[in-house]
């Protein structure tokens, strides 16, 4: 029996094409793109200017608010501009541009932390100025994840490596490949923390990685792997937390509710490289898969790098794209370009063949109930997206649509090919813009 | 290579099953029981199936180029409605009487309520029933199987209505009964070729078994205990005849497990298997119909509604209101 949660289900990964491809650390690119929102929390201020020359780790842009994490130059070279740039989500947001010199001369003061002497606050410290965030897909601040409050009583530190969305390969290629510095990385969280074991949760379609991290678990003693089951959205937090710990976080609550904390396998990665070598998140590891990409590869890159320049590193595209995708075809976003830039939370970018979530032609409703019998939150997809085409936001809010995780598993299997999520997510906008306003 | 992107919101994949894939596999599931059905009944049985597949979907198409709506024929819906309905019916039933059932079913059961999704009750089922009210004396004119190829064939009693004491006939042995060799509609009267057709939805997961299983258990065991009035017959026994004879199974496999007029969550469904279970009994033995399965049904489509509006998933996460 191997760990897991209600509903779900197993869809086809694709996997293949890149889990058994070595990570290929990829040079920078002539020029480097930094959007200044790169994180969830306060926007950031630029702190270079036109003209200026940066070097590899120094800060670009930063802010004051708490939560936020500022951003870094992963090159050595001249700022050339600032200005509105795309961004993966599809808005336009100021960015800084750096010319690579190629000679990657590192920022002054970039140098190892001796974690012995640190106090907790100084750790977090250090955390937030390399500018960690979630690095699954979430952008959320780790410093603030970090820090939860006073009265919650933390016990559980789960890392994700489920990796349950499909094509995406780089958590998996990482644990393989270096698996110490996800162990390194685990035991300054736990001293951040002031914990004793972390539980590191893999699906089992990994068993390579499984049998790797059981062997340095063993030898750390202070990490339990937790083989689980194969399924979609085994890797979303709720869904985690409950195969792991068998609590679930209350609805409307944070995983800090039932002593939970949640991280990212790359994040932690992340964290012991900044504390080792001083070097703050510059790089980061990109599955670029699909069934429209020549060749498939999981790269290490530099941030700031287009969309086009991994692409091209990748053999460029095989047949004709319909659709390309930063993340996973489950939660990712839907790009209209190949030019927007790596960023913190780039895990794939993936680019295929077919439209799929082309929502013009839909059949009507048959009440198939595939929806309702896999939903991880157990709620009724299918009514709560009727509700939202019929402007009926109190009886979406009575079945509980704020609880929905927007995993896409009632839109994937939807015969009709209705989009509930699509519905779903409109009608929760809605609400959340009311209760605002009201306030 | 200029690429034509598309953007929308995720996800980005879909499953290949469309409505159309689940009709079809429906459809491949009645097929046994249809050949089988024109095997007993001889090339009439063959006749009325066409003719009502053939009613059904030029009543969908012609309804819909009147009102001006998107054609949906090629979802095969239409055709499944017709091929239940005619698996319903007697095969002495005049043609004419068959066009009318599928007009009703589709027109008046299906697209006056919104179509496809829409309707709340099964629209084959409905369209018997109404054929039963307005025509009881042609629904009932049940011939002996092979019997029908000759010119001039003899109406026989069900083995129900022979079970229940309002007519005349001789009760078929269980294995007659569970394989086909009975009177009764071309698609009811063998239970194996149904039981294949269930095995293969339940295989392509068109259908879960908790509705047919719980509706042919709860009203098994009613039966066993409250139903035999027949001191001929062992407790057993009549329970198995009764199991396999009317259209009992026809109904729990295909009709109580049609999606749109079910309950949409596994609780409800249980809920609705145990009412469809109940009422068939109590129809078949207390009312004057010696068949309870399809009003049953029905009764049960129209409580769907309630039973999904009571019976919630409860949600991951679920708090206690203070």
């Amino acid at each position: 029996m191997f760990n897991t949660f209600k509903g779900g289900m197993h869809i086809p990964d694709h996997k293949e094409l890149t889990s058994g491809k070595p990570i290929k650390a990829l040079d920078g690119d002539k020029v480097h793109i930094y959007p200044l929102q790169q994180h969830i929390g306060a926007p950031l201020e630029a702190k270079v200017q036109k003209g200026d020359y940066v070097r590899v780790g120094q800060v670009l842009a930063d802010s004051d608010a708490f939560v936020s994490t500022p951003v870094h130059s992963s090159v050595s070279g001249t700022v050339t501009d600032i200005k509105p740039y795309l961004h993966p989500s599809g808005a336009k947001v100021t960015a800084v541009f750096v010319e690579n010199d190629f000679t990657y001369e590192k920022y002054e003061g970039i140098k190892p932390y001796n974690i012995e002497d640190m106090t907790k606050e100084e750790m977090l410290s250090v955390v937030r100025n390399a500018g960690i965030v979630g690095m699954g897909g979430a952008g959320f601040p780790t410093h603030v994840k970090l820090s939860p409050p006073q009265e919650k009583e933390i016990k559980y530190l789960i890392i994700n490596c489920a990796e349950c969305e499909p094509y995406i390969t780089a958590d998996h290629r990482r644990m393989i490949e270096d698996p110490d510095s996800i162990v390194d990385g685990i035991g300054i969280v736990l001293k951040i923390l002031g914990l004793d074991t972390a539980y590191v949760g893999i699906e089992k379609n990994k068993p390579d990685a499984i049998k790797v991290m059981n062997e340095k678990a063993s030898i750390a003693g202070n990490i339990k792997v937790c083989p689980l089951k194969t399924k979609y959205p085994q890797g979303a937090e709720k869904q985690l937390i409950y195969a792991i710990t068998k609590k679930q976080v209350p609805s409307g609550g944070l995983p800090a509710d039932v002593g939970a904390i949640v991280m990212n396998v790359d994040t932690v990665s992340q964290i012991s490289k900044t504390f080792r070598t001083g070097m703050p998140l510059i790089k980061r590891v990109v599955t670029v898969s699909g069934d429209a990409i020549e060749n498939p590869s999981n790269f290490e890159v530099y941030t700031g790098v287009t969309f086009q320049y991994l692409i091209d590193n990748a053999g460029g595209f095989s047949k004709d794209v319909r659709k390309l995708v930063m993340g996973g075809p489950m939660m990712g976003i839907a790009q209209y370009s190949t030019e927007p830039p790596v960023v913190k939370t780039t895990s794939s970018i993936l680019a295929l063949s077919e439209e799929g979530g082309n929502y013009d032609d839909y059949s009507p409703c048959i009440r198939c109930g595939m929806c309702v019998e896999h939903c991880p939150m157990n709620l009724m997809p299918l009514y709560l997206s009727k509700f939202s085409v019929n402007n009926e936001l109190e009886k979406a809010e009575e079945y509980n649509i704020l609880d929905c995780i927007e995993c896409g598993l009632c839109s994937y299997l939807c015969p009709g090919k209705q989009g509930p999520l699509h519905n779903i997510r409109i009608a929760k906008q809605k609400i959340i813009e009311n209760r605002r306003k009201n306030k | 290579m200029e690429h034509k992107l598309l953007v929308s919101s995720s996800p980005h994949i879909h499953q290949n099953e469309s409505i159309a894939s689940i009709m079809l596999d429906v459809i491949i599931a009645l097929i046994p029981a249809s050949l089988m059905g024109v095997y007993y009944f001889g090339y009439k049985a063959a006749v009325v199936i066409i003719t009502a597949i053939a009613a059904s979907v030029l009543s969908e198409y012609a309804y819909q180029k009147i009102t001006k709506k998107t054609t949906t024929v090629s979802d095969l819906s239409a055709i499944v409605t017709g091929l239940l309905l005619a698996l319903n019916l007697p095969v002495t039933i005049p043609l004419w009487m068959v066009v009318i059932g599928s007009a009703f079913a589709i027109i008046i059961v299906k697209q006056l309520y919104g179509g496809l999704g829409k309707n709340f009750m099964n629209p084959a089922l409905a369209a018997r029933c109404f054929m039963v009210i307005a025509w009881g004396g042609a629904m009932s004119a049940f011939v002996e199987p092979f019997v029908g190829y000759g010119a001039d064939a003899i109406s026989q009693a069900t083995p129900l209505g022979v079970l229940k004491g309002i007519s005349e006939g001789t009760i078929p042995s269980v294995n007659d009964a569970f394989f086909g060799v009975k009177p009764g509609t071309i698609g009811e009267t063998s239970g194996a070729m149904l039981l294949l057709g269930g095995l293969y939805l339940l295989y392509k997961r068109v259908i879960s078994w908790h509705i047919p299983t719980i509706y042919i258990l709860s009203f098994g065991v009613l039966t066993y205990f409250l139903g035999n009035n027949n001191t001929q017959l062992s407790q057993l026994n009549f329970t198995l005849l009764s199991i396999c004879t009317g259209g009992l199974l026809l109904g729990a496999i295909f009709m109580a497990t049609d999606y749109v007029t079910t309950p949409t969550t596994k609780r409800g469904q249980v809920v609705f298997a145990v009412g469809c279970g109940l009422l068939t009994f109590v129809i078949r033995r207390y009312g004057s119909y010696p068949e309870g399965a399809s009003f049953a049904i029905l009764l049960m489509n129209i409580a769907t509604p309630l039973i999904d509006r009571y019976i919630k998933p409860k949600k991951f996460g679920y708090v206690k209101k203070k």
